[in-house]
């Protein structure tokens, strides 16, 4: 447990000392406030965060890779992996101490979109239940796509083949239900197939969160394949004991 | 004496490239063993799988009573270890580092301060403490690196050529560091660096090709394969040909008792020669009688005690299959 925190913590100071954070954290604030003044802040529209929630499920599929790509590769590029491993932590500690600090670092990250909900207080009456439970929604969303990014991470020494490994996996999940469903012509076979795609998808589950439901279903979803991407990266590190 | 690391039979392949070959060999309590070998010759490989870093492809490792493949936590908690290139992380302070390394290795936080304090003053980084690991030159950072090994005080050391790129002065004070850490801590210290092996460590392991050509207390080894008692003299001989340097390996060779001569230019015509007994004797009088008898110039005569390099070379010589007799 002490060992947790302490990887957590050093995790966290290493991010903040790194210029890539600060350059992700800038791009997605840049690239979501513009959307937010498109989409939400305009005059008329009702004052709710619908539409900058859906889009920043899109957004952060590009900019978390950027920062969990550098987690675990960058352990083995430089071989401090060798001196992590070879401590008395268990690999579980090392992943769940790398996921927890960049989950602290994508929770800053998001902090600044307050001023959101300060804007659309002080221009209108929102209804602040669903933009709790977006965020939430959120929350676990992103604690879902640095999961998958901490895997990729693992997997190779190269941060860009890393980060690319991870878009590519996220960009499946998050984006190629509704696409295979527009797409696929109907036919009575694949009907069930559309159902599980569209359960596969990031988006069915994740809608609901904005729009202030906020169903265990959907929070499982999440939680899963957060558990099953730090599982597959704890077994990552454990076979390069076995290998 | 206990034995704090057993290796038997360790085998390593990197895909069709064999590391380390059947090693077997052993480390007592309180010993600080050198382990010899060449670039490639698994050095790297062994100290890797007996931190627990990578797995044998056969073979068994035990530190401390724990196998490193079944109970790698125990045996992590009980070895300090010093990887050859000390990676580091360059954004973090020394003693912050260090800080950090004692708590993972379980240093209460009470006495955490205490324990970077102590391993700051014994590896010389008082004046770098505050300073980013990223702006250190390669000496300091190969002391943080040795610093982190020992921050734990633990039982056993497995450094991995810890004064490579040290200035001499650095590499005097890091030998006296080695010669506190005999008795209390076992140390196994891989180099390529003879003559500091020599200086630090009673025993060695030579390692050639991913096996154990010799292990043993140094003297006993030199005794084993170099013998002792070897004659070194210098002889100026005449211009090249008939009385050459040649020539003079050659008479030398011929006295009773030789084994074998090599030689070596020391310049300005004179050459040094070091005679092998074949058994324990003291060869001096017959050989100045030979370079007498001939006319031949002489002066320095003195019995060479074998060194490590001496017995690094001949065993490296046996395993080539080589000669007796190197060439003049």
């Amino acid at each position: 447990m002490r060992n947790l925190l302490l990887l957590t913590r050093r995790e966290l100071s290493s991010y903040f000392v790194s210029p890539i954070a600060y350059v992700a954290m800038a791009l997605f604030l840049v690239i979501a406030g513009f959307f937010f003044a498109l989409a939400d802040f305009r005059p008329g529209a009702p004052a709710a965060m619908r539409s900058i929630f859906e889009i920043m499920m899109i957004i952060l599929v590009f900019v978390l890779p950027i920062i969990t790509m550098r987690s675990l590769s960058e352990e083995f590029r430089t071989g401090t992996a060798e001196t992590l491993l070879t401590a008395p932590v268990t690999d579980i500690e090392v992943v769940v101490g790398k996921f927890l600090g960049c989950w602290f670092v994508f929770l800053a990250m998001l902090a600044p979109t307050l001023l959101y909900v300060v804007l659309l207080a002080a221009f209108g009456d929102p209804e602040y239940g669903p933009v709790a439970s977006g965020y939430l929604g959120l929350a676990l969303l992103g604690a879902m796509y640095v999961a998958v990014g901490l895997f990729a991470s693992s997997l190779t020494s190269n941060q860009v083949i890393a980060a690319v490994t991870s878009f590519v996996i996220l960009i499946v999940l998050a984006m190629l239900g509704p696409w295979i469903a527009s797409v696929v012509p109907s036919r009575w076979w694949i009907i069930p197939v559309r159902g599980i795609i569209t359960q596969a998808t990031v988006r069915t589950h994740y809608l609901d969160f904005s729009q202030g439901v906020v169903d265990l279903v959907h929070v499982l979803y999440f939680v899963a394949l957060t558990v099953y991407a730090l599982f597959l990266t704890v077994k990552v590190l454990e076979s390069r004991r076995w290998r | 004496m206990a034995k704090i690391i057993e290796v038997e039979n360790l085998t390593k392949w990197y895909g069709r490239t064999l590391a380390l070959d059947r090693a077997t060999f052993s480390v007592e309590q309180g010993q600080v063993v050198g382990l010899l070998g060449p670039n490639g010759a698994g050095k790297s490989t062994a100290m890797r799988i007996l931190t627990g870093f990578m797995p044998a492809s056969s073979g068994t490792a035990r530190v401390a009573g724990h196998d490193v493949l079944m109970d790698g936590l125990a045996v992590r908690r009980s070895v300090g270890y010093m990887p050859e290139n000390v990676p580091l992380y360059p954004e973090m302070r020394v003693e912050e580092y260090l800080g950090f390394r004692a708590a993972l290795k379980g240093i209460e936080p009470a006495k955490r301060r205490a324990a970077v304090d102590r391993v700051v003053e014994r590896c010389w980084l008082g004046t770098v403490r505050r300073r980013l690991i990223g702006q250190l030159s390669k000496g300091f950072r190969q002391r943080v690196g040795l610093a982190d090994a020992l921050v734990a005080d633990p039982p056993v050391l497995v450094l991995d050529e810890p004064t490579i790129g040290l200035d001499p002065l650095q590499i005097r004070e890091t030998r006296q560091l080695f010669r506190t850490l005999e008795g209390k801590h076992t140390a196994l210290i891989a180099s390529h660096i003879l003559w500091e092996v020599e200086r630090i460590c009673s025993q060695v392991i030579i390692i050639l090709d991913g096996r154990i050509a010799a292990a043993g207390r140094i003297d006993d080894l030199c005794k084993k394969w170099v013998g002792a008692n070897r004659a070194a003299l210098e002889v100026r001989a005449g211009a090249d040909g008939a009385d050459g340097p040649k020539e003079v390996a050659r008479v030398l060779g011929q006295v009773g008792g030789v084994a074998e001569v090599r030689r070596e230019d020391v310049g300005d015509g004179w050459s040094r020669y070091i005679v092998t007994p074949q058994g324990d004797a003291d060869l001096r009088e017959s050989l100045q009688a030979a370079v007498a008898q001939r006319g031949w110039r002489s002066r320095e005569f003195h019995v060479h005690a074998p060194t490590l390099e001496d017995l690094y070379l001949k065993i490296t010589e046996v395993r080539d299959g080589g000669q007796t007799q190197t060439a003049a």
